[in-house]
């Protein structure tokens, strides 16, 4: 009985995969469990923010870190619900280096009937040495009640 | 450079198909729907990332625009409210300084739909220029 979370979040996991924005990156889910969840993606062309350096858009770590941030919390549920970001807040540290992967990796610290709380970061290859880090908050969307 | 050239040069703003227009000296970007915009299929709505990035890129505009800034303007620190769910349709977003330092810049835009007097996302965000 224990393994049926786990396997509706294989499914999600199978179909946030799929989700248009990120397969328009190149990106890929790395892992998702109510631990953490992780993603990568490889340096492309197509994100460069700044064509005379050839540093990646901040709204590509951005967009990671939302969407990593958001896989965190779906690790942590119990059975699959929408949700919805409320605020993103991001720290740019360091500019991503040119020709590098990026990884995001995120924590959901707490999760309430109607709110989860996240923590995240990207970087290359050192977890302590972060491109960018965020805080986030995400709604719960629980289907309308039916009148009884 | 005019606005629109720049975010022309922007390979990701390419991705995103967003472009600067200038009316009445106000510049606003235009972001038309694209099916790899999206973030939840069942909605359908915009992802997250995309809201951000436009608004990030929203902010960059302008002050690259405003600033004489040598070379892009780079983010310190952004925060995205997210107000309403942003639709499978045409999005517009657009920036404002609201203070601006020697070094250091506070950014706030907004990104809107059919109505500009309901956003749907709302950025605060300190930028560094580079004199």
């Amino acid at each position: 009985m224990s393994d049926a979370p786990q396997n509706w979040l294989d499914q999600a996991a199978h179909l946030m995969q799929q989700t248009p924005y990120l397969a328009g990156l190149k990106g890929e889910l790395l892992e998702v469990s109510a631990e953490r969840a992780r993603t990568r993606v490889p340096y492309g062309a197509h994100l460069i923010g700044d064509p005379d350096t050839g540093v990646v858009h901040g709204g590509v770590v951005s967009g990671l870190l939302d969407h990593t941030s958001g896989m965190a919390v779906m690790g942590k549920l119990r059975a699959p619900m929408p949700i919805a970001t409320l605020d993103l807040r991001i720290d740019y540290m360091k500019p991503a280096t040119p020709g590098e992967a990026i990884i995001a990796e995120a924590r959901c610290l707490k999760i309430t009937h109607e709110i989860a709380f996240v923590r995240g970061a990207a970087f290359h290859g050192d977890a302590d040495d972060p491109i960018a880090i965020c805080t986030a908050t995400f709604m719960l969307i629980h289907p309308a009640r039916s009148v009884r | 450079m005019n606005p629109a050239d720049l975010l022309h040069a922007i390979p990701y703003c390419r991705h995103l198909g967003a472009r600067g227009e200038v009316k009445d000296g106000v510049l606003t970007l235009v972001m038309p729907f694209a099916p790899h915009l999206i973030g939840n299929m069942t909605i359908p709505a915009l992802h997250g990332g995309v809201i951000a990035s436009l608004l990030e890129t929203a902010a960059i505009a302008q002050l690259a625009w405003e600033t004489s800034s040598a070379g892009l303007p780079k983010p310190v620190d952004i925060a995205i409210d997210y107000l309403r769910t942003a639709r499978a349709v045409e999005s517009f977003a657009r920036g404002r300084i609201a203070k601006q330092g020697r070094r250091v810049v506070h950014v706030r835009a907004e990104m809107w739909q059919d109505d500009e007097s309901k956003p749907v996302a709302a950025l605060r965000g300190n930028f560094l220029i580079a004199s």
